[in-house]
């Protein structure tokens, strides 16, 4: 092997890229960790406070209450979506006309924005006038989900498990489609099950889009706000507020930037930790 | 363990077959041996994966059936057909052991676990892996995967046939060799019946006793490839099996007697009734043409060293007629007369050896 040529000047070719990150995200995330660190008051004036807010943050009863929901919808919906987009995907065939349609019926309500989506779903199960809420109604339930902290929590579900599914399933599906035919014949003539074939042949290939789609789905999911915001406004009560809600309130709310930005420093830790878990758990014993 | 009987099979991969073409089996009539190793040669397209899979069950014939011994399975699944197949790529179930893998096709049957586990190291002795029974299927070499492949099918007792489809594709060439024996070699020891789908005749001479060669969904030839060599029953057979394949040149026939280049050519065969309008052509192998001070005259085109031989090239008007000489044999230079063997000179009538039409 030949020694290798050192040249520093290659580092200008870097330069660009590194701005370009600096600016749009170290730069604003440097902000908010000098507001986490400061007390804030008119006229541009500024205390340093140290950990204070870290501290307030960590140790407020709000905080674990929206901490506490938020982790809660993300576990349902998690347990929903995931296997009910992999068993969606085992349910659709595999070509020909049928397939195609399946496909763009899946890939419609990944095209609604998402404040239409919340929109659609305010108005929809609306105990008086929307066509699910008064249905319910009619049908005997007692339902008011802007009134009723389980029936709130039970339409955003729904709703978030009708927005996003299909990118689980859609995601499954491709992986299904990657596995070669002589897999299937091979597990047929071994005698296999229905069962053991997606025990044995489809649950491992889908391993890695799986990885891919929990990740996504968990921070969507931790960080979802505009549907519910525009379906139930964080209500009745304090029943829906989910982190993101909880965030915007402090900080825009009550402009409290201090408590706001350790806040959102706490908020994007938590996300990222419980990423890198979820990733090592999911590729447990792939090295090697 | 049984004979197996293919009757009368077609099959189009269309709903509707209309035309001829549409076939993508024309008509097969076949019979394996209990116990016999068998190939089945051809190139892409030529319908022996497809032939493969019906016996396998993996695809159900349009018309025909299917016997093993007198139990005719055309309708029966893969399962019951007590089959094993190897694929072209390795098929191995990932998050298993080479163990677990072995032991699969026993215990979706219900096999008690104590004839498992006995059943699954016999095999694994017989196959070499051993050593490796413990470890990960994944973590293999695409060689060791084949093997535990193979070893699925063979953990079953009651196994009829045994089928590979190209199975050395993806091996390297150098572990080609070693596989190769090594299935001829278990072949030999437990005796079953194995069928061998490839395009590469040296992989099908080298293992099989005899070679069904495929052509356009038809079986040109069945026979031992000694047969194949010295009496190819069609045109295909001839240039598809040999390097270089048989020379093939058109001829006229005149009171059932070859002419070519406005000679006589003797041949091992002859057309009594060649029908009018018919194509006739003469076939000889290059290992059975050689230089002669007369007969058919030719230019010598160019010379190929082959190693242990050279493939001299020489044209008579637009006809190629190849030659294969031994490495020091002396090649003439620019004209020449060529004369073929008469017992391995063959007469075809439309592509089939005549006399012998099917």
């Amino acid at each position: 092997m030949s020694a290798k040529t050192v040249n520093h000047r290659a580092w200008w070719l870097v330069l660009p890229v590194v701005l370009l990150v600096g600016f749009n995200a170290v730069v604003p995330l440097m902000t908010v960790v000098n507001y986490s660190v400061q007390e804030t008051f008119g006229n541009n004036r500024f205390f340093f406070e140290g950990v204070k807010w870290f501290s307030e943050v960590v140790h407020s009863a709000r905080f674990h209450d929206s901490l506490k929901r938020q982790l809660i919808f993300t576990a349902i919906i998690l347990a929903i979506e995931i296997p009910l987009g992999v068993a969606i995907a085992l349910a659709m065939p595999r070509k020909g006309f049928w397939s195609s349609v399946c496909l763009v019926l899946m890939s419609m309500p990944l095209l609604i924005p998402w404040n239409v989506v919340g929109a659609m779903w305010n108005i929809f199960a609306l105990p008086d006038i929307g066509l699910l809420g008064w249905t319910l109604n009619k049908l005997g339930l007692d339902y008011n989900y802007t009134r009723q902290p389980f029936a709130a929590w039970a339409t955003l579900i729904a709703m978030d498990v009708w927005h996003w599914t299909s990118l689980v399933a859609l995601l499954a599906y491709a992986g299904l489609s990657a596995i070669p035919d002589a897999y299937y014949q091979a597990a047929k003539i071994d005698g296999a099950s229905g069962w053991a074939v997606f025990r044995h042949v489809q649950l491992p290939k889908l391993k890695h889009v799986l990885t891919i789609a929990v990740l996504l789905r968990f921070m969507d999911s931790f960080m979802i706000y505009t549907e519910p915001v525009v379906l139930t406004g964080g209500g009745p009560g304090n029943a829906t507020t989910l982190l993101s809600i909880d965030l915007v309130k402090i900080a825009l709310g009550q402009f409290d930037l201090g408590p706001a930005a350790a806040m959102s420093l706490i908020y994007f830790l938590i996300i990222l930790l419980l990423s890198w878990l979820f990733y090592r758990v999911m590729t447990l014993g792939e090295e090697g | 363990m049984a004979k197996i009987r293919l009757e009368q099979l077609r099959h189009s991969y269309l709903a509707k077959p209309a035309r001829e073409a549409d076939w993508a089996l024309k008509q097969v009539d076949l019979q394996w041996n209990d116990g016999g190793a068998y190939a089945l040669l051809g190139p892409s397209g030529c319908g022996k994966t497809t032939l493969l899979n019906i016996v396998s069950g993996l695809l159900r014939p349009t018309t025909g059936r299917i016997r093993f011994g007198d139990e005719d399975v055309t309708d029966s699944p893969p399962d019951r057909r007590n089959i094993a197949q190897v694929f072209q790529f390795p098929v191995v179930y990932d998050t298993m052991s080479v163990y677990d893998n072995l032991a699969f096709p026993l215990r979706n049957r219900g096999v008690p676990e104590a004839q498992v586990d006995s059943r699954v190291r016999e095999i694994a002795a017989l196959l070499d892996l051993e050593a490796m029974l413990p470890q990960r299927a994944a973590g293999l070499t695409a060689d060791g995967k084949q093997k535990i492949s193979l070893g699925r099918g063979l953990v079953r007792s009651d196994v009829n046939v045994i089928m590979f489809d190209e199975p050395l594709t993806v091996i390297d060439p150098h572990l080609k060799w070693r596989l190769r024996s090594q299935l001829k070699e278990l072949h030999q020891r437990i005796g079953m019946t194995m069928i061998y789908v490839t395009h590469d005749q040296t992989e099908a001479m080298t293992f099989a006793d005899r070679v069904v060669v495929m052509h356009e969904g038809t079986v040109v030839q069945v026979g031992t490839p000694v047969e194949l060599f010295e009496r190819p029953r069609h045109t295909f057979v001839g240039h598809f099996i040999g390097s270089p394949g048989m020379n093939i040149l058109p001829c006229e026939v005149e009171h059932g007697v070859a002419r070519f280049a406005g000679l006589p050519v003797p041949t091992f065969n002859s057309s009594s009734g060649a029908a009018a309008g018919s194509r006739t052509e003469i076939g000889v192998r290059p290992e059975f043409v050689r230089f002669a001070d007369q007969g058919i005259p030719v230019r010598v085109v160019r010379v190929a060293d082959a190693g242990r031989h050279q493939i001299v090239e020489t044209r008579h008007g637009d006809a190629v007629i190849r030659v294969l000489l031994d490495e020091h044999d002396p090649v003439p230079q620019y004209q020449a007369h060529l004369g073929f063997d008469p017992a391995f000179t063959h007469l075809y009538v439309d592509g089939w050896l005549a006399g012998e039409a099917p």
